[in-house]
């Protein structure tokens, strides 16, 4: 009897407890979802960021750029001075 | 009625009823029993077989990227559309809809999923972008789900597509460098196993089976810009001689490193409809080429290493031809009794004819062999060609005399840059090598540096007025190179009409640091000469590539060039 009065509100507990764990698995898995969403979506905003990057960064663009809106060129070398340290 | 109730029932329909009810009670008992515990493996694995499933966890593929950490090659993710028949079927009348925002044919989705109605997957569409898919998926068409996957994208398009390759739709290298570090770049997918309802959708995540791996990156030895500078000179100059095909490499001399790998023509890795197998070749280390007069100084490092030949000997070239059995080899004219450095500097065949016939037999062979030719180099590049040196056993006069202008061996342009290189470094090798190194190469000495001091200085001369490669010059740097106007094998002998184009050269000469070759197969224009055609191409990407790694002039002879002293003046004319 002493031991059965021992045993139920421990398995109740037990029970309450697993009840509870499984809520918290729940709630995590949820925010587990939501946070690999957000990782996902900020991967595909990279990815795409890198491509943008690389296609202004293409070396034929900067090359036009630099020619023809800043008008550079290249340096002619009677133009150069060499400085011996 | 009252008297029925009290009458007490016959004892014998009593027990009927007792039975009775603990019969069906047994039974129902014994029924949840049997299913429960002896057919419990089967069932549950009946209900799993229906509900459970086992999908992937997509893993990215590692980034290319070139020395500098500029990307060359991108996974970014996409979805692909894929349709589960039966349920997909419910919706016949909305796939008109879906049809045209993926861009399909009607009827041949028709005709896709009634030849797959048994099955459960069906890919619809392949690497569409995330927005199109969001859209897709705003349609809330029944069995209609997406996959992550992850699309390829080349951002230096055309300009190094055939050193980097390509992979596949699944992300698996195929060519190239892609191909050579497969195992490398490629992420290992990952599964989990997931409760979904009747229509595909996952209700619950079970457990994760095995951990996606992404792959790893990979830095090439590669400069994005050099390959860019050596692309648009290579093409302007294939384009101007109408030529068929063209090479160019630039090694750097000092760790075996490959900076720059052009070829022509190229194609646009990033739109794979219209490939075709000429374009995607990376004819540098694919195609094999009678190097001509570019291994005439290897002939001359021959010569001064046999001990019979000094720089200053003279070689008799009068006439201007000579005959070995059967053919005749000539020189463009008659230049008389020469010295070795007059032999590079003019090109001439019988020079070098002349010095290969009066060395030991397997002197020349011994160089070549030596210098790589004949073998792959260890740059592990996928379908890489060996070229051909045959053993020195067989050589007749004939064969040792064409050898020393470079004809009855074949090379690949790199393994001529590489030879190249063996000059620069005085004499010692690198293993050649597509990936970035920090560290020192030691390398293996395969020539004496006394010898390859007295070959560059004539490879100078080759450079200077009076030399065949004039137009290699480049202001404010030394050069050392050769330049090769090379008759193609056809059947039966040397075609007349038809030539390749080389020059193979390195800078700055008193101190190199890189190492180049150019080849313009078939210039089909008046002007077809080594010198004409490869050579300024090899002029104008040298010069961007000494003035990006900012190497020192080191001509200063040439020009009236201004020098600060750095004590007196620190800053000179702006």
């Amino acid at each position: 009897m002493v031991i059965l009065a021992a045993l139920i509100p421990l398995v109740l507990s037990s029970a309450l407890g697993v009840v509870y764990a499984k809520h918290q698995s729940r709630k995590l898995f949820v925010q587990l979802n939501e946070l690999q969403q957000q990782r996902d979506a900020m991967n595909v905003e990279w990815g795409q960021l890198q491509l943008e990057l690389s296609t202004w960064a293409t070396n034929g663009r900067i090359e036009q750029v630099a020619r023809q809106r800043l008008r550079m060129t290249n340096v002619d070398f009677d133009q150069v001075v060499i400085i011996r340290p | 009625m009252s008297k029925h109730l009290h009458k007490p029932a016959s004892r014998f329909r009593l027990s009927i009823v007792y039975v009775a009810v603990s019969c069906a009670t047994l039974m129902l008992v014994w029924r949840v029993v049997d299913l429960h515990v002896f057919h419990k493996d089967f069932l549950q694995n009946q209900g799993d077989a229906r509900y459970l499933r086992v999908v992937p966890i997509p893993a990215h593929r590692g980034m290319i990227l070139d020395r500098h950490g500029e990307p060359l090659a991108i996974s970014t993710p996409v979805d692909s559309v894929w349709v589960q028949p039966t349920a997909f079927s419910s919706a016949y009348n909305e796939w008109p809809k879906l049809a045209k925002l993926l861009q399909l044919d009607l009827a041949n989705i028709q005709r896709t999923i009634s030849q797959r109605k048994d099955k459960e997957f069906v890919y619809l569409k392949r690497h569409i972008s995330p927005d199109l898919a969001s859209r897709v998926m705003a349609l809330e068409l029944p069995g209609v789900n997406l996959q992550r996957e992850y699309h390829r994208y080349y951002p230096a398009g055309e300009v190094a597509a055939h050193v980097l390759g390509f992979s596949n739709v699944d992300d698996r290298g195929q060519e190239g460098l892609e191909l050579a570090y497969d195992d490398w770049l490629k992420g290992v997918q990952g599964s989990q196993r997931v409760l979904k309802d009747r229509l595909g959708r996952v209700v619950r995540h079970v457990e994760q089976i095995r951990k996606p791996v992404p792959g790893r990156d990979l830095t090439l030895s590669l400069d994005r810009r050099l390959q860019y500078l050596a692309y648009r000179e290579l093409k302007r100059a294939v384009l101007q001689h109408k030529a068929r095909s063209g090479s160019a490499v630039i090694l750097d001399v000092h760790s075996g490193e490959v900076l720059a790998m052009v070829n022509q023509p190229s194609y646009n890795p990033n739109n794979r409809d219209q490939f075709k197998g000429s374009q995607t070749r990376n004819r540098a280390v694919t195609d094999l080429l009678e190097p001509g007069s570019t291994v005439k100084p290897f002939t001359v490092v021959a010569a001064l290493e046999s001990g019979r030949f000094r720089a200053s000997s003279l070689v008799d070239t009068t006439p201007g031809q000579m005959r070995l059995g059967k053919a005749v080899i000539r020189d463009s004219r008659n230049y008389g009794q020469i010295s070795l450095a007059t032999v590079i500097q003019k090109s001439s065949n019988v020079g070098a004819s002349k010095i290969a016939l009066a060395l030991p037999d397997e002197t020349l062979w011994k160089v070549h062999a030596r210098l790589g030719f004949g073998s792959a180099t260890d740059s592990g590049f996928p379908g890489e060609a060996e070229g051909l040196l045959s053993h020195a056993r067989h050589w007749r006069d004939i064969e040792k005399a064409t050898l020393a202008y470079g004809y009855g061996l074949s090379v690949t342009p790199l393994q001529l840059a590489r030879a190249y290189s063996v000059l620069a470094t005085n004499g010692i090798v690198k293993p050649v090598s597509f990936t970035r190194t920090d560290d020192v190469i030691e390398g293996e000495r395969i020539i004496a540096a006394s010898t390859t001091r007295q070959v560059n200085r004539m490879l100078e001369a080759v450079v200077q007025e009076g030399g065949t490669g004039t137009r290699a010059q480049i202001a404010g740097y030394k050069v050392a190179g050769k330049t090769g106007t090379v008759k193609k094998a056809v059947a039966g002998g040397y075609s007349d009409d038809r030539y390749i184009a080389v020059f193979a050269g390195i800078a700055p000469a008193s101190q190199p640091r890189l190492a180049m070759v150019v080849t313009i197969n078939e210039p089909r224009g008046d002007i077809y000469y080594g010198g004409e055609v490869a050579a300024p191409v090899f002029s104008k990407v040298m010069a961007g590539a000494l003035r990006m790694m900012g190497v020192p002039p080191d001509d200063v002879s040439l020009r009236p060039l201004k020098i600060a002293v750095l004590n007196h003046s620190a800053g000179g004319r702006p």
